[in-house]
């Protein structure tokens, strides 16, 4: 085992940990940092569940190695709202009750933070009709696309895309 | 003291905010891998690399060297286990090998990722048999179990042959359905503490009292010693119904290592070790006369299981209950195989079933001329014709018409644009409303608060929301007065959630208890420091039931698309009418129903996990090669229902609503798929290269 001395911000707080090379940023989360909001539901960038926006990007925290992220700023649920604070995304996930177990649910709300983030930078996707709109275009067609690396086995999906079609300003 | 509000409170059909909602948004909903635990020890499976065989050597010695590694567990060291009607769960018992893929040893390590990696120095050998594990309609060693999920086997009313002799219009064809897995988002995970001979699991569990019981007669402990807790579990669709290999590691290597340790199955190890739908092969006879009406209905289905358990898929007992047919007949046949033991999964029996049913009624909807609604209803019964008994409520007839009113039934049209063709399919759905005896406790507080105290659970399903809403009306309190505790066996007894019995029998328990402690406070000047409690047991009152069949009903309307030259299929349109008893909640209802018609698609276009004859393996053992819906394949899907009131069921009138939107939802698609195309799908999923070739 090889261990790393690591700094980086998590939901605004610098962290000064000590890792195992081996570690993912899912895992230094959850089992060193107790910061269990993010999920692992596969471990192989297969499921979403365990989505963060680091530096400012979604990524799947699973295939993320912790000590790639030397001076990163993580976002995590945990940094997005609070109970009674909720972040306008979370809140719509509550009205349109766009969750079940909620264990995929997480991730698709970082998920859908970052994807409208890049929406706002005009990233195109698959099912873009333009690869040069900035912003890009935003219709439920194109959030079904861009939602597509969340799997919610519940099949909320009908929910979580009015929730974010809310959320479109 | 009378807690009687002055105006009649009502929360029960309500659109009330799920109560968890916010601390699931916010990740502060705490499953089971996720309980803090002091110096907690990480454990990591090894499946076995043979179909069939048994282990001849386990070499773990370099495993046992690696900085971090605290013990390897296997069948030569591991501790003896006790009793159980589950094979499953003997681990580390036996050399023997009866699946691919079936936990043969653990490495318990400080980490994850030493215990991951310590894992693959294991070095296993094998005596190896030849295996077999394909299934087939007349496989030489099928049988007729003895059961089919609790029901008799075969019903035989009246006479088949002679009805089919004599019958205008006959229908005879085979169907068939594919393995899948419920692959529930949060892998199936346990954390084991014990202290002295007192054991703590938390699990991730569907049946909180179930897991306790197995796990205490396996470790030779009263069920008083053993406390399983179940929180907030991520799914299950039934494969975290009875509990799974990881749960008896955790308990055995933390009592070896005399530390906490938790166990989380990986997504791959979920596909051979924690249940999945089997594989089906059906054969539907129909007879009928010339306007459709149904004179023989005959259904025989085929299943499979493991050779350490007998589970078969009650494909034809929901036939049994759907359409008059004065002449019927259904039977299943079970092969033991070289598999992991298939299970419950969301609508067992009935979605499979069902795809047949609903797919032999549309080719007779075709022989006949008679519209498919039309046909539905004219086949309609007020009695359950294989027992005679009258149902409580049966509103089928309703769902068709209204699905068929909202979908625009009468003026759908078959169109041809830009290389897709477009086609509409409609299926009965039908789930039979079970009940199962619950215990409840509420506790009134001086402050005027109440906890109400059952070991239900809440999968996702809303229970915690709709049990709320069933208490405070008792108790005719706001909501915010009464707390709702469950997932913990430290609390009364509570029937497990599968088989959408779970918020009928528990609702049923907390209405009573509801309805006592009202009684008591009536009678109370004052309320002690520790409150009042008062406990029920719903027992007598189901056995007191009358005699009468019990089922929700309903009917799913499809619009699909087909591309011509690719086959490619997409549902551009479901709509469900449900007929499910009282509606406690419109929004987690909805959620509930639309996640299962959410899985009917995927079901229907999607799901197979792919079985290697060779290898003797499901090889699509991973998300990216087990597919299920996606976002992307995923339209509008319009749930909306009927309610009824129906006392007879239980005092608050509750069907359940879990299973029954994946009922038919597939037959409506394949149906659909054969309107647009002309192409009949026996077989599914329905593939790209079914619909190719003209
Ligand atoms: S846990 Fe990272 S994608 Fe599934
Ligand atoms: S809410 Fe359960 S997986 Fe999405």
């Amino acid at each position: 085992m090889i261990e790393h001395e690591l700094s980086l911000y998590i939901n605004d707080r610098l962290h000064q940990v000590v890792v195992d090379s081996r570690r993912t940023l899912l895992d230094l989360l959850r089992e060193q940092l107790r910061l269990t909001g993010t999920k692992k539901g596969c471990d192989h960038g297969q499921c979403g569940a365990c989505t963060v926006l680091l530096d400012g990007t979604r990524v799947n925290s699973c295939l993320v190695l912790a000590v790639t992220c030397e001076g990163a700023h993580v976002t995590t649920v945990e940094g997005l709202g609070t109970a009674d604070a909720l972040d306008p995304m979370q809140e719509a996930f509550v009205q349109h009750d766009a969750l079940q177990c909620g264990y995929c649910t997480p991730g698709q709300i970082c998920s859908a933070i970052g994807m409208l983030d890049e929406v706002r930078r005009g990233v195109p996707s698959h099912v873009s009709s333009s690869l040069e709109a900035v912003p890009a275009v935003l219709d439920e067609r194109e959030i079904r696309e861009r939602m597509s690396g969340n799997l919610c086995r519940c099949g909320a999906y009908v929910n979580i895309v009015d929730a974010i079609l809310s959320q479109v300003g | 003291m009378s807690i009687q509000a002055p105006e009649r409170l009502s929360f029960i059909g309500r659109d009330i905010e799920r109560v968890d909602a916010r601390l699931k948004v916010t990740g502060r909903a705490t499953y089971a891998y996720e309980y803090p635990a002091e110096h907690v020890a990480y454990a990591y499976g090894i499946g076995a690399a043979v179909a069939r065989g048994r282990i001849t050597g386990i070499d773990s010695s370099a495993a046992q060297g690696v900085e971090g590694v605290i013990a390897v567990l296997d069948h030569t060291g591991a501790p003896r286990l006790g009793e159980t009607n589950n094979r499953e769960l003997l681990v580390f018992q036996s050399d023997r090998v009866s699946y691919r893929g079936q936990l043969i040893a653990a490495v318990i390590a400080e980490s994850f990722e030493t215990a991951r990696d310590a894992s693959q120095l294991v070095s296993v050998s094998y005596e190896q048999d030849e295996h077999d594990v394909v299934l087939t309609e007349d496989h030489p060693a099928s049988f007729r179990p003895e059961h089919v999920a609790y029901r008799v086997p075969e019903v035989s009313v009246g006479d088949v042959e002679t009805a089919l002799a004599q019958a205008e219009i006959t229908v005879d064809q085979a169907y068939a359905t594919a393995a899948a897995h419920h692959m529930a988002l949060e892998p199936h995970a346990s954390l084991a503490i014990w202290e002295e001979d007192q054991l703590t699991v938390f699990e991730s569990s569907q049946y909180a009292y179930e897991a306790r019981d197995v796990i205490a007669k396996l470790f030779a402990l009263g069920p008083e010693q053993v406390r399983v807790i179940n929180g907030y579990v991520g799914g299950g669709f039934g494969s975290k119904g009875s509990p799974r290999p990881q749960m008896v590691i955790a308990a055995m290597a933390s009592r070896v290592v005399g530390r906490p340790v938790k166990m989380a199955l990986t997504r791959q190890q979920m596909f051979p070790v924690s249940g999945y739908r089997g594989p089906t092969v059906q054969r539907v006879r129909l007879g009928a006369n010339r306007d459709g009406e149904l004179t023989a209905f005959e259904h025989r289905a085929a299943a499979q299981t493991s050779r350490l358990h007998d589970f078969a898929e009650p494909c034809t007992t929901g036939t049994r209950t759907m359409y008059a047919a004065a002449n019927r007949f259904d039977t299943h046949r079970l092969t033991r195989l070289d598999v992991p033991t298939p299970s419950f999964c969301r609508g067992p029996g009935e979605a499979p079933g069902f795809f047949a049913v609903e797919s032999a009624l549309d080719e007779l909807a075709i022989a006949s001329g008679v519209d498919p609604v039309e046909l539905r209803i004219r086949n309609d019964t007020t009695r359950d014709p294989s027992t005679g008994h009258e149902y409580s409520t049966r509103n089928l007839v309703a769902c068709l018409e209204e699905g068929a009113r909202i979908y625009g039934w009468s003026r759908r049209r078959n169109q041809e644009a830009e290389g897709w063709r477009t086609g509409h399919g409609v299926a009965s759905s039908m789930y039979p409303t079970y009940q199962m005896p619950s215990r409840a406790a509420i506790v009134a507080y001086p402050d005027g608060t109440f906890a109400v105290r059952l070991a239900a659970v809440d999968i996702g399903t809303g229970s915690r929301t709709a049990l709320l809403q069933i208490a405070a009306e008792q108790l005719q309190v706001p909501l915010a007065r009464v707390n709702v505790e469950i997932g913990d066996t430290s609390l009364p007894y509570a029937v497990g959630a599968f088989a959408s019995l779970g918020t009928a029998s528990w609702g049923h328990a907390v209405h009573l208890a509801g309805r006592e402690m009202r009684q008591l406070l009536e009678g109370t000047d004052t309320i002690p420091p520790e409150g009042l409690r008062v406990e029920v047991d719903t027992a007598e009152e189901i056995q007191a039931r009358p005699a009468k069949a019990n089922a929700a009903f309903g009917a799913q309307f499809a619009q699909v698309s087909v591309r011509r030259h690719t086959g490619e299929v997409r549902v551009d349109r479901l709509v469900g009418v449900f007929a499910a008893g009282r509606i406690v909640n419109p929004r987690t209802t909805r959620s509930q129903l639309i996640g299962g018609m959410t899985w009917g698609i995927s079901m229907a276009l999607l799901e197979e996990t792919a079985l290697d004859p060779n290898l003797g393996e499901y090889v699509t053992s991973d998300l990216a090669s087990f597919h299920f819906a996606s976002c992307a394949d995923i339209p509008r899907i319009e749930a909306s229902w009927i309610e009824e009131d129906d006392a007879d069921i239980n005092p608050v009138g509750v069907k359940g609503v879990g299973e029954i939107g994946i009922v038919g939802t597939a037959a409506a698609i394949a149906n659909a798929v054969f309107d647009a195309t002309g192409v009949r799908v026996r077989s599914l999923p329905v593939r790209l290269d079914d619909l190719l070739g003209d």
